[in-house]
């Protein structure tokens, strides 16, 4: 590996007391795809902002071919030939792909001029790294997916020789991501060179060539991806031996506690979401719901926790009707036992304006543990935050900080701890580990099991089809608003996703 | 970068950063003050003393405060719910109703101490009335609170004339206002408070109302940061997707903000009408409904900012009127001109200094942290 695309050296990173990156070294080869890895709050985004000139560096220097080159800004980043692909895509919703890729790089003041360039320059490079995608479709009616693509034919025009790909699989179905590490191939074989950030150590051993491992703010090490093991890895980001396997026994099914019957949910539009949706949960077990992101799992889930309006069907909690046609009120279903972990905890089950002791009591502050009267028992509600922070070992373990400054895991054991600690008869979670590291991942499910085992009706819905076959004793699939099949955990991979493609649902259906 | 700027110590946030602001405000002011060929030093002297040159100046200053710190809690507690009422001056005006009916009724009758309670409710019913109907827009319409409070502020405007010139107004009289008050309708000076610090309030209409906006601060601040609808409030106001989740009512939360921040703008009638008037008259509130929205810009929200940004304005607004008066060439609309710059350095401008600033503190931060190296080492 004599010849290197870019080199760090010593790079160290403080921000008031925390110190995010110390005494960083790396070098990735040219044409190389390089994994970095850690758990969140490692450091990982910190080095590659500083790589990407969002912050500068407090010591250390950055070469890239050889040259020690100064980042001050993302524009100094660009000029010396590093793109970035962010994990929450950069793009404007309502311009076509063309205007989206030339935007900040139009070349003249006349757009039409630069607009013909433009489309010539994509044509182009759609052809050399096959990256199809129509440049005068509107970036909202395209997939994930495709929208992805875009953001990397924007590194690509403006000229990338080196793309840092931040979490690029969070958002992608299982083939959306394989396509996407044919397209990383691709791209290598072109002699990019390819930094590929995640914690799915799955995705380090499929498409990488070496791959370093950060751990509270240092490298600790870095391995030749055909040398190393998924193992190996875990152990070397958390600093111990990490079951990857969830160990769970036998469950014991006892009461309905949650039955969904006929549930058509509509979207504002009209257009129907959840398309006549019955199932049942007991007491002591976890019903997983499969399916690729949008086929409908989100709206169900707000329809149960009376969040969104339900168009037809019923709710019974408990054996009791939930009105979801109506005006179901998420705190009245609290209190009749329903808990509800939500999709997006950064602007559902969070506010991430507030310390964290007010999160730990969003959706209870009416409970007489937390108010007197009218007003708020600030110390029971710190209190309580404190052992909450203790018993799920959230970190910092700071019940007055903004919980905007905790790392996503941190932020979901928020959420977590608020939810399975008010002993809910019904627990409905939706992407329990999205965004969140191998560490919390383990005390996330293991959390999970413990709730079933004391008897709790979990219904489960994720897109990481691991998690589902993992945790589940039951896994119904959605495709496109229906539930097309119910399997046991035991099914294959592939017969799981040829369902969530909607291939073999049609066929049962069709029977 | 969600966090675009560092986290800075909390007497540069709140202190040296609106000072810097202000400085650049007064600065430009006084680049305005020299285009009209006035000595802005001079004009400064005039605004600092007839601020605070006599004990009367600082009861005038602290009048015009006291008005604006009512204002500017109204600002404020829409804006914990994410609802920018712009209806503070309609709200006030028609709040001075309330006071007006509680005075009249009984100001010949009770003494100021019983009228004065009455007054407040009085003043807050009214004020809270019109804000309701536009918090009632929003929630059950979806019609836009920015829209509705302007248009209930011209609403107000037009129905305080004909209240004033036809049913409250004395018969007879000439003048668009109500009959004065008798010594029931008069709220005792604040003189006794000026005297501790020896100082004489000569005529300046600093009266109990002040008290009463300090009163009122701290409830909003028990409000908002200790009671679970001040809780519900702020949720809504960060994130209305967390506040339906978290079932808390979106239309319930609008209507009762709403009136809350009404009953707020209505309590500024009490300080002109009962305090200094002691008459309703026509366009008794003159823009501070208005000035209340800088004022809790300026105070972020919060009454311990709001409390030195209302006497911010308070000065300007007595030693504007000084400087007017000692230097004709400088017109009243050239002190409307200085607010403007403060409200726009202190409001709409407040980053721009902010990452020279924060750059300055990462450095100072860096040498203090190798300092400690090299001393550990």
């Amino acid at each position: 590996m004599d010849n290197i695309a870019i080199e760090l050296r010593g790079i160290d990173k403080s921000f008031g007391l925390v110190h995010a990156n110390r005494n960083i070294n790396l070098k990735v080869g040219k044409g190389t795809i390089h994994g970095i890895i850690g758990e969140n709050g490692a450091g990982k985004s910190t080095l590659m902002s500083i790589l990407y000139g969002f912050y500068q560096a407090d010591r250390g220097e950055i070469l890239v071919d050889g040259k020690a080159v100064s980042i001050r800004d993302p524009n100094a980043a660009i000029s010396v030939g590093i793109g970035m692909v962010h994990q929450h895509f950069m793009l404007v919703e309502n311009f076509t792909v063309l205007e989206n890729v030339m935007l900040g790089a139009e070349d003249s003041q006349i757009l039409n001029k630069g607009i013909a360039k433009a489309r010539q320059e994509l044509k182009r490079l759609e052809k050399e790294y096959a990256l199809e995608v129509n440049p005068d479709a509107v970036i909202e009616e395209l997939p994930v997916g495709l929208q992805q693509r875009v953001e990397i034919l924007k590194a690509l025009y403006r000229r990338a020789d080196i793309l840092i790909l931040d979490e690029p699989t969070g958002v992608l179905t299982p083939p959306e991501a394989d396509h996407l590490f044919r397209i990383l191939d691709q791209l290598k074989a072109q002699g990019k060179t390819i930094i590929l950030i995640t914690h799915k150590l799955r995705e380090i051993m499929a498409v990488t060539d070496e791959v370093s491992v950060m751990r509270r703010g240092e490298m600790v090490a870095t391995r030749t991806t055909r040398e190393t093991s998924v193992e190996e890895l875990a152990e070397l980001m958390v600093g111990r031996r990490v079951l990857l396997r969830v160990e769970k026994g036998e469950s014991k099914p006892g009461d309905v506690k949650l039955a969904v019957k006929g549930l058509t949910v509509r979207d504002s539009r009209g257009v129907t979401m959840v398309d006549d949706v019955s199932l049942e949960v007991r007491a002591g077990e976890i019903v997983g719901i499969a399916g690729v992101a949008g086929n409908g799992q989100s709206e169900l889930l707000e329809a149960i926790a009376g969040i969104r309006k339900a168009a037809f069907g019923a709710v019974l909690l408990n054996g009791e009707p939930v009105d979801v046609r109506g005006h179901a009120d998420p705190a009245e279903l609290r209190e009749r036992g329903l808990a509800h972990v939500p999709e997006d905890r950064h602007h559902v089950g969070l506010v991430l304006k507030f310390e964290e002791c007010e999160n730990a009591i969003l959706g209870y502050h009416h409970d007489p543990r937390f108010a007197k009267g009218m007003f708020l028992d600030v110390d029971a509600i710190r209190k309580d935050a404190e052992e909450k922070i203790a018993k799920y070992d959230i970190r910092p373990p700071n019940a007055r900080l903004r919980t905007a400054n905790f790392s996503g895991g941190n932020q979901q054991k928020v959420v977590l701890a608020r939810e399975m600690e008010q002993d809910p008869d019904v627990l409905i979670i939706g992407q329990p580990t999205r965004g969140v590291d191998v560490g919390a991942i383990e005390f996330i499910h293991k959390r999970i099991i413990e709730m079933r085992d004391q008897g709790k009706a979990v219904l489960l819905v994720s897109v990481e089809l691991d998690e589902i076959r993992s945790l589940s004793d039951r896994i119904l699939v959605m495709f496109s608003g229906r539930v097309v099949g119910e399997r046991s955990p035991e099914a294959t991979e592939g017969e799981l996703g040829l369902l969530m493609a909607g291939v073999e649902g049609r066929k049962e259906a069709a029977e | 970068m969600s966090t675009p700027y560092a986290k800075l110590p909390g007497w540069v946030e709140y202190g040296l950063i609106p000072l810097i602001n202000l400085a650049v405000a007064f600065l430009v002011a006084g680049l305005v003050v020299l285009l009209v060929g006035e000595n802005p030093l001079e004009a400064a002297y005039h605004l600092i003393n007839g601020a605070f040159g006599r004990g009367e100046y600082i009861g005038f200053t602290l009048y015009y405060a006291t008005t604006f710190i009512f204002t500017g809690l109204a600002v404020a507690v829409a804006f914990h719910s994410g609802l920018f009422n712009i209806g503070g001056e309609g709200q006030a005006y028609v709040g001075g109703i309330g006071v007006a009916l509680a005075c009249l009724w009984l100001d010949q009758m009770m003494p100021w101490y019983v009228v004065f309670p009455l007054a407040i409710v009085g003043s807050v019913f009214f004020g809270a009335l019109w804000a309701f109907l536009p918090g009632w827009l929003q929630a059950r319409r979806g019609s836009h609170i920015v829209i509705t409070t302007i248009m209930f502020n011209f609403i107000a405007s037009s129905l305080m004339v004909y209240l004033l010139t036809r049913v409250l107004k004395p018969l007879g009289s000439m003048a668009p206002q109500t009959r004065t008050f008798a010594e029931g309708g008069q709220l005792p000076k604040l003189d006794w408070l000026l005297s501790i610090f020896g100082l004489n309030i000569g005529t300046a209409p600093f009266n109990i109302s002040f008290l009463l906006a300090l009163a009122a601060a701290f409830a909003v601040w028990v409000l908002i940061w200790r009671t679970r609808l001040g809780y519900e409030m702020r949720t809504m106001g960060h994130s209305p997707s967390a506040a339906r989740y978290a079932g808390i009512s979106e239309s319930r939360i609008t209507v009762v903000a709403m009136m809350m921040s009404g009953g707020l703008a209505g309590m500024m009638a009490l300080n002109p009408i009962m305090g200094e008037q002691f008459r309703m008259q026509l366009d008794f509130v003159q823009g501070a409904g208005f000035v209340g929205i800088a004022v809790a810009l300026m105070g972020r929200s919060h009454p311990g900012g709001i409390i030195p940004a209302a006497i911010l304005f308070g000065v300007l607004y007595q030693g504007g009127a000084e400087i007017a008066f000692e230097m004709p060439s400088i017109s009243r609309d050239m002190i409307v001109i200085i607010q403007g710059l403060v409200i726009l350095f202190a409001g709409a401008l407040e980053n721009m200094f902010r990452p020279a600033i924060t750059r300055v503190f990462a450095a100072r931060g860096q040498r203090a942290a190798a300092l400690v190296q090299t001393k550990g080492a």
